[in-house]
């Protein structure tokens, strides 16, 4: 079906997001029947850092393209060394996690190259002829199957976490360096000031037990029993984003796409419905419990184990029975 | 400055009008839609917009993001313009694309996420805050003409008042259509849709069932000798 994929690998401080590695997983199986090519490529500036998170990706061949102009993230740039790489490969299919960066980037490649683009997609199948694309629509409450009438490439960006496959594949790529012309006039960006508003944050992502909580806390008044549910844990409390938007925790405590991920060994969801940017940041979470008043909430499809109930009653119990289990 | 606002946000016909208000100019509501669709822009003329153009395009033929953007580029190079303002996506196809395509068409700089504006017209620069992976956040600058996705929730939306909307009755809306305009999409990428249907649901909670002492009792007993977590 498809013969050559080109994988666009994100990372950050040497590090490369679980994400990427789902994108070349997926490539291989895209490209499985037809036996054909999986090209990974990363761009940059000064890469030898990045080096050794990517050479035994499960790909044919990485491509580094190392270039001053792109040691920061711009669309300009981006666009313009991308455009050059995917005209000298021709792929069928450009893969990239569906990131905030690649949510700016994909729709102004696409443009450029005049190509039909597919965001935040959950499932392909490869198999019909033309391939689906599975996208979500209405806030994740319906699928849309969408074929696509463009040529070659097509672009799609991967919802996290949605594909799964085996991301501890390892493979021995032939490695090459690619020399990309960046035009400095494509970049209208000046950079003015990084601002990290988690810059002495609590570290979540090394908590052992987090208890989070969401809208359905409802009052400021009920988050004090949250925190002590965490106090008889010994546990960390995190957030989701509507909390942290109305001030009632600091935004060092939001967990999901525009905070935190976090892998405890048990995360309760408290009063969290379960949006996917919620979802994304809890995944790799070894036991989930949801505590939540409805029935149908969606975080009940990622948990282990659920109550369905009010949080002002069902938490204090909880408190008070764990704290007769510590005491013995 | 003169402003558009695209695709019936309001969020970022909010930020439009705050900067009017700090540096004068036009606020111009852009839209591609049924006729309608004119409820819309009325209210966002009674919000404070001063005029508001609509591509009428009765059934919604033209949905997929590229058409959508040539439309948009092809309108918006018959005005003249400093800024257009979008949204982030849609509630409805959740698509994210069409703004950052219409950027790219018009060949003009964009961001997304962004939270904050403060723009300097005398030096024909922006300068704005935008919200980027994991929590963290950057201010930028960038020349005018721009676009710019405006991040939902970024400054309350005003009230519309009774004088609003009877000032709205005057104001202009225009009424297009792509044949007049012409575009021509034919040959545009395109996506196309097959069929809707319910994600599919892997309810994997053991849910416990009884009332609250019971479920909770079950819970921790489930935590403490089986995960063992506790």
């Amino acid at each position: 079906m498809f013969q050559k994929v080109l994988v666009l690998i994100d990372h950050s401080e040497g590090r490369v997001p679980q994400v990427s590695l789902e994108c070349c997983s997926l490539a291989r199986r895209l490209t499985s029947k037809t036996n054909g090519k999986v090209n990974a490529v990363v761009l940059g500036s000064s890469l030898d850092g990045i080096r050794a998170a990517v050479e035994h990706l499960p790909v044919d061949r990485i491509s580094f393209a190392d270039d001053p102009l792109l040691e920061k993230y711009t669309p300009g740039a981006y666009v313009e060394a991308l455009e050059q790489l995917i005209t000298e490969d021709g792929p069928d299919v450009v893969l990239m996690g569906h990131t905030y960066q690649n949510m700016d980037l994909s729709p102004r490649l696409a443009a450029r190259i005049r190509r039909a683009l597919v965001t935040d997609c959950v499932a392909i199948r490869e198999d019909e002829d033309p391939p689906v694309f599975v996208h979500p629509m209405f806030h994740g409450k319906l699928n849309a199957d969408i074929r696509v009438r463009s040529p070659k490439p097509w672009l799609v960006t991967i919802q996290s976490g949605a594909f799964g496959g085996r991301t501890d594949e390892r493979g021995t790529p032939e490695i090459e360096a690619r020399t990309v012309h960046i035009d400095s006039d494509a970049i209208h960006r000046e950079f003015l000031e990084e601002v990290s508003v988690t810059a002495d944050r609590v570290d979540l992502t090394k908590a052992e037990i987090i208890v989070g909580v969401g809208r359905g806390v409802r009052n400021e008044e009920n988050l004090s029993l949250i925190k002590d549910l965490a106090s008889a844990l010994g546990a960390e409390i995190g957030a989701s984003r509507p909390i942290v938007d109305n001030g009632w925790l600091e935004r060092d405590r939001q967990i999901g796409s525009s905070g935190q991920t976090v892998s405890p060994k048990l995360y309760f969801a408290i009063g969290i419905s379960g949006a996917i940017q919620h979802i994304v940041g809890i995944r790799n979470s070894g036991c989930i419990v949801a505590i939540n008043s409805d029935p149908n909430a969606p975080i009940f499809n990622v948990a282990a184990y659920g109550i369905v109930g009010d949080m002002a009653k069902v938490v204090p119990l909880l408190t008070e029975k764990i704290r007769q289990l510590k005491t013995g | 400055m003169k402003i558009f606002v695209c695709l019936k946000e309001v969020p970022s016909l909010e930020e439009a009008l705050r900067l009017k208000e700090q540096h004068g100019g036009e606020v111009t509501l852009l839209s591609i839609g049924p006729s309608r669709t004119e409820k819309v822009l009325r209210k966002g003329l009674a919000m404070g917009a001063d005029r508001a153009v609509l591509v009428v395009d009765e059934d919604r033929a033209t949905n997929s993001p590229f058409s959508l953007a040539t439309i948009l580029a092809t309108l918006l190079k018959q005005e003249s313009f400093d800024l257009v303002l979008a949204g982030t996506q849609s509630d409805d196809a959740g698509y994210g694309q069409t703004a950052i395509m219409l950027a790219g068409l018009l060949d003009i700089p964009h961001a997304s996420l962004v939270m904050k504006i403060e723009a300097d017209p005398s030096k024909g620069t922006l300068r704005f805050l935008h919200e980027m992976e994991s929590g963290r956040f950057q201010w930028l600058r960038l020349p005018l003409p721009a676009l710019l996705g405006i991040q939902a929730g970024s400054s309350p939306i005003r009230y519309v008042s009774l004088k609003g909307i009877m000032q709205a009755k005057k104001k202009e809306i225009r009424r297009t259509n792509i044949g007049e305009l012409g575009v021509d999409l034919s040959g545009t990428p395109s996506l196309e849709i097959q069929r809707l249907h319910l994600p599919k649901i892997e309810r994997k909670a053991v849910v416990f069932e009884g009332d609250t002492e019971t479920t909770v009792d079950q819970l921790v007993r489930q935590l403490h000798e089986e995960e063992r977590a506790l």
